[in-house]
């Protein structure tokens, strides 16, 4: 596996000859499904996975990460380092190479100034670019030469790989997009449509929401590929008839994010047409503690903001006991199979980032209860615990989904044998991850003690999504309920680490800040109790070559490399 | 005769006025936020600045009153232009998806075809079986057809889509392999093969809708002739010696269309409103999906416009139903 | 008919239970819908086990004696679940219908009838015809969700919440049938007839026009539970119904779906249940609109 993909990275840098197909265009149609259908092609203007993996087969950045989070160059002609001179000493500057020859599908040339262009589109203040963050810091972005370009920011920046690195940020052709820069972009339909690439295909036909064909790019870099002439891409259903078309029926062949229950899974396997694939990235499935008071007793500007402490979850072992009664193994035998680990971390991966916790793995319910008895609250009648005279009451939310209300109920049950009693409740996802200030029903809101859902960083580096716990950016009324830690949590010394892995550039180093800030909001403070590290699971038709699922960038990265086996 | 059907088409208009500004306020007052499906991943402080270039935080009465405008004044420009190759519209700023940041009515001018196709026909086959059904279930009540009718309608309609949708796709498509699961919007009939081919991906979401409709249809039909049946005119009818045929098929069957033809103007305006979960289930991606994707992105423009398209034949057809009473019946009169 | 027994309103009623326990169809359906309550609210207390029970080490079985309809994914036993999910979803179904019923022949008869009101309310029916579902229910549980919880505790105000919202989403098309028909039947001689002789227009509502109008009603009624069922799980699909630990027969069908190939028998209990209560209580409407037909009474 490890080879093979180092091999792959090889091949996509050099474009040296294919290992399977022989000749471009000669393996007919390729047809993949997502079950969430893209809405436009072009990722600034949209942060949707659909859109930015379907426009993945179009656009391409100048670096993209690969199946274990390493780097490899794309549109580049290497990834700049501190090693090789790319990445200036002091971090505050990142000077790209693109290839030579390089060209766009309308056969011009691909220069610097496309990428320099790529930039101020997105950092255009009226443009309502979805990767802004990508560009955070950028000072400025000079074009060298033809094939040179110089990214400046206005600090050192240990991790300078946000701007033209990775599916979010692709580049695009000054020449397509020059006058649809700022408040015009959305006007730009055509091109937002059918944005001219480097990518191995170029759109024929875009039906927003719906489908998208597509053919081989004439001029692709590598003469070769990619290996089919045509590509159909289509959206829309669910992940079950996604699984089942490219399983059982054999209509397509590649289904996206199949998250389905295990058996379920196996079962449409037998049909024997496909079968699935699975790789683990950073995305985890957490209970999320409030720690302050979300009574609808209080008014709205106390409710749930640090001002009332929450009554119950501010005590660190009724969180701990929380987490002592779930037993992991089993939330992911019965919900995700394969495509899950148990784990305790935050951070699960890259492994430099990932801590060695593993203490929460052990199911302990009488640890639990022992834990509770110590923090004063004893067991009333009916079975749940009272402390001076509040019963050990939580609301559980999270959003819609079968697999969540599993593991709600399966919670659910085992607090109930530590003497906790549980109110579910389960809510429309997009107005639970929607960030409407006037719904009582958003997770930033967090009108409830205790939510589930999932979260994962871009790229390989935690720093952004460790720096969300910094003691301020909790939502609350004064930022219409806008930030992103969600637990309120707040510890100088936390805030203190996120500084200091801000201006630290050495790799070892910086693992070892990150482990030791994971360590702070899981097993040292309970803040999140991470469930399960969960993987992606694709579905593959078994006539179809090539494919390495990727969990650190686009899905369809290699789609150059996928051939017909016959 | 005629100056009720212009009186009614008179009150539509501030009746339509009326219903937009209350679909509007709606919209805006439901939790709604067209980031909801943008990645966690993203900051909020970017997701802000994408509201503001999505003009979300301009007034409520600035954003409906642009909508009217582009709704009433430019979209129909654009439909001209279209028509006659004119250029009326030219610069002016269309109805703009906030999911597609495309013309909405670009869209849903793209759907319509698969639309029409699958729940239209879907519609005529199930009008098709059900007025027979009803009448002869009717005609012979109690008697083994009646039963069975009765059991399979009730059955048909106690079953959701959800479930018979993909029931069917495992039976034909899983199990027998006769139809295809994922309905090719793209295909185009230009020739025998290609006509049998868009047949073969129409029948099952075709059979599934006009399963719902011919429930529900045929006991509304049968009822109506079963109250009609025992009404002192067709004794005297037949009595008359009129044959048996134009008995039930003549006086019985006009005087039993009026709950009949309310269904079917109720029904007639949800094919254009697609059919969301059979749709979603074929992935037939027609404009039952544009709606239900609109509102879980919280597209609020698609939203506003497909709704009140279908508030217009909503009103419209009830107004044909309306008039179609006067018909069937001479002594309704509304003056 | 006898002339003693048409004018005493006790007797009416006899003949009218009379006639109805000699309608074979709405016999069989009265008794299987008893049988459907007993064992859905009795049954509770007979069955040893509960909805919510799990037993992980039981799960995804198939029918045996300990669980004749078998487990689910969670080990709960399938049985339990059914009995438990129709006590809320006939509860829900039920009044959610005659919520819908209520209101839509009130204004389908006062439209009707009154040609002041008809312009007024058939306007305010296109209104709620056209109002986007999904988002009206949203403004509900914006509004009332936590008020209605805080009155009656949050199971009760979610189960108002609801059949509310079924309510007065699905009253517009049996006001606009039975408008239909009133439309036609005021003008029928015996109407005017009525009218000539000075009753008022309440009594001739109630004598003369709501009995004419009884089939179109009870089909909108059958037809009505049947949606009101799964609209109520929709609700919970979308998060905007009862709490998920909280099993009714649209959900329990919905679960099913995803399994319908390696475990069938899981979506044939709900979906059996739900057609069963339909199709009975179809038969009992066609007793009672046979039995309160004054034509077919006499036969």
């Amino acid at each position: 596996m490890k080879i093979k993909t180092l091999l792959m990275g090889a091949v996509a840098a050099t474009a040296f000859a294919p290992i399977a197909s022989a000749e471009r265009a000669s393996d007919g149609n390729v047809s993949i499904i997502y079950w969430q259908a893209p809405s436009i092609l072009n990722p600034y203007l949209s942060g949707g996975t659909k859109d930015i993996e379907s426009s993945s087969l179009i656009i391409e950045p100048l670096g993209r990460y690969g199946p274990s989070g390493e780097m490899i160059p794309y549109l580049a002609a290497e990834i700049p380092t501190v090693a090789n001179g790319g990445v200036s000493a002091d971090l505050t500057s990142v000077t790209w190479k693109l290839q030579d020859g390089l060209k766009w599908s309308d056969g011009t040339a691909v220069t610097s100034a496309d990428v320099k262009f790529t930039a101020d589109y997105c950092m255009h203040p009226e443009g309502g670019c979805a990767q802004l963050a990508k560009f955070e810091g950028v000072d400025s972005v000079e074009v060298i030469d033809d094939l040179t370009v110089k990214v400046t920011f206005n600090q050192p920046k240990p991790n300078p790989y946000g701007p033209f690195m990775g599916g979010q940020s692709p580049i695009i052709q000054k020449a397509q997009f020059e006058n649809c820069i700022g408040a015009a972009a959305p006007s730009c339909t055509d091109q937002n449509f059918g944005p001219i690439g480097t990518g191995p295909f170029v759109v024929t036909e875009f039906r927003p929401n719906d489908v998208i064909q597509m053919k081989a790019n004439d001029n692709y870099r590598d003469p070769a590929k990619p290996a089919f002439a045509t590509l159909t891409f289509k959206g829309g259903g669910d992940a079950a008839g996604a699984g089942r078309a490219v399983m059982q029926t054999g209509e397509f062949d590649y289904a996206w994010n199949l998250q389905l229950a295990p058996e379920v899974l196996s079962q449409m396997a037998e049909g024997g047409k496909g079968k699935p694939i699975s790789g683990f990235g950073a995305l985890v499935e957490r209970i999320e503690m409030n720690l302050t008071d979300p009574s609808p007793a209080l008014d709205a500007e106390t409710r749930s903001t640090r001002k009332a402490p929450h009554p119950i979850l501010s005590d660190m072992r009724v969180r701990k006991a929380l987490s002592m009664a779930i037993d992991r193994e089993l939330l992911v035998e019965i919900g995700y199979g394969q495509a899950g680990r148990p784990t305790c971390n935050l951070v699960p991966a890259p492994a430099i980032y990932a801590s060695d916790n593993t203490e929460c793995l052990t199911q302990d319910i009488e640890g639990a209860k022992a834990l509770l008895e110590e923090a004063g609250w004893t067991v009333g009648a009916d079975g749940v615990r009272t402390k001076d005279g509040m019963r050990l009451s939580l609301l559980y939310q999270t959003s819609t989904n079968a697999v969540r209300q599993d593991f709600q109920a399966l919670i659910k049950e085992w607090w109930t044998m530590i003497g906790v009693e549980t109110e579910l409740r389960n809510l429309n996802a997009s107005v639970f991850f929607g960030g409407d200030p006037g719904s009582p029903d958003t997770f930033q809101k967090f009108y409830a003690d205790v939510e589930m859902y999932a979260n994962n960083f871009d790229g390989t580096d935690p720093q952004a999504y460790l720096s969300m716990y910094r003691c301020g950016n909790e939502p609350k009324p004064e930022s219409q309920w806008q930030g992103e830690n969600i637990n309120r949590f707040c510890d100088p010394a936390y805030d203190a680490l996120i500084d200091e892995l801000a201006r630290t550039g050495d790799i070892e180093k910086r693992g070892e800040i990150a482990r030791k800030m994971n360590d702070m909001l899981t097993k040292d403070s309970y803040t999140i109790v991470p469930l399960v590290d969960r993987g992606r699971v694709s579905g593959v038709s078994n006539t179809l070559g090539g494919v390495v699922l990727n969990t650190w960038d686009s899905e369809l990265w290699n789609v150059a490399d996928w051939y017909r086996i016959d | 005769m005629l100056t009720y059907p212009l009186r009614r088409l008179a009150i539509s208009i501030p009746t339509l006025l009326f219903i937009s500004l209350a679909i509007f306020f709606l919209l805006n007052l439901a939790p709604n936020d067209p980031m909801a499906q943008v990645p966690l991943t993203v900051p909020p402080e970017v997701k802000e600045k994408m509201r503001e270039a999505l003009g979300y935080g301009q007034p409520l009465l600035v954003q409906y009153w642009k909508w009217l405008v582009q709704f009433f004044w430019i979209e129909p420009q654009v439909w001209i232009d279209a028509t006659f190759g004119t250029s009326l519209s030219e610069g002016k700023q269309r109805i703009i998806s906030w999911q597609t940041r495309s013309p909405v009515m670009d869209i849903v001018a793209q759907r319509l075809p698969q639309t029409l196709w699958v729940v239209g026909m879907s519609y005529v086959v199930g009008i098709l079986i059900a007025l027979p059904i009803g009448i002869y279930s009717a005609y012979r009540q109690y008697s083994v057809f009646d039963q069975v009718g009765t059991f399979v309608a009730m059955v048909g309609y106690s079953v959701p889509p959800f479930f018979s949708g993909v029931f069917a796709i495992v039976i034909f498509s899983i199990s027998l392999g006769w139809f295809p699961s994922i309905y090719d919007t793209t295909h185009q009939v230009v020739d025998w093969d290609s006509f049998v081919f868009q047949l073969r991906q129409m029948i099952m979401p075709v059979m599934v809708l006009a399963l719902q409709t011919t429930a529900q249809l045929s006991r509304f039909m049968r009822s109506s002739m079963l109250d009609n049946l025992n009404q002192d005119y067709v004794r005297t009818a037949r009595a008359k010696g009129a044959s048996e045929w134009s008995v039930v098929m003549i006086h019985v069957l006009r005087n039993s269309m009026i709950p009949v033809v309310t269904v079917i103007a109720l029904g007639i305006p949800s094919i254009f409103g697609g059919a969301i979960i059979t749709e979603q289930v074929f992935k037939v991606n027609g404009i039952g999906q544009q709606l239900i994707g609109a509102l879980y992105a919280n597209d609020l423009p698609t939203v506003q416009t497909l709704t009140f398209m279908f508030a217009f034949l909503i009103v419209m057809f009830n107004l044909i139903a309306d008039i179609l009473y006067g018909l069937l019946d001479p002594r309704i009169r509304y003056d | 008919m006898t002339e003693t027994s048409v004018h005493t309103p006790s007797s009416k009623w006899r003949d009218v239970w009379r006639q109805f326990k000699s309608h074979k169809g709405a016999l069989i359906g009265g008794v299987i819908f008893v049988g459907i309550l007993l064992f859905v609210f009795v049954g509770q207390y007979v069955w040893p086990w509960e909805a919510n029970q799990m037993n992980i080490r039981a799960r995804n079985q198939g029918p045996s004696w300990a669980h004749p309809f078998g487990t689910d994914q969670l080990g709960r036993d399938t049985m339990a679940r059914i009995i438990q999910g129709g006590q809320t979803s006939i509860t829900v179904g039920l009044t959610a219908m005659v919520l819908a019923l209520f209101l839509g022949t009130l204004v389908g008869v006062l439209a009707g009838y009154f040609k002041r009101l008809d312009g007024l309310l058939m306007r305010l029916t296109d209104l709620f015809l056209s109002l986007p579902i999904l988002p009206l229910l949203l403004v509900m549980m914006l509004l009332f969700r936590e008020t209605l919880s805080q009155l009656y505790g949050p199971e009760t105000g979610i189960f108002i919440l609801i059949v509310v919202a079924i309510g007065i989403t699905s009253w517009m098309p049996t006001a606009r049938i039975v408008r239909g028909d009133v439309l036609a039947l005021k003008e029928r001689e015996f109407i005017l007839a009525a009218r000539s002789i000075g009753t008022t227009n309440f009594q001739i509502i109630l004598r003369h026009i709501l009995p004419n109008v009884l089939s179109p009603i009870m089909v909108s009624a059958t037809l009505g539970i049947a949606n009101a069922i799964i609209t109520e799980s929709a609700l919970s699909f979308l998060g905007l119904g009862f709490p998920p630990d909280f099993p009714t027969w649209g959900r329990l069908l919905n679960d099913a779906v995803d399994y319908l190939q390696q475990y069938p028998e899981r979506v044939f209990w709900p979906g059996m249940a739900i057609s069963l209560t339909v199709l009975s209580i179809n038969y009992i409407g066609d007793g009672l609109r046979d039995a309160l037909d004054p034509r077919i009474r006499g036969r």
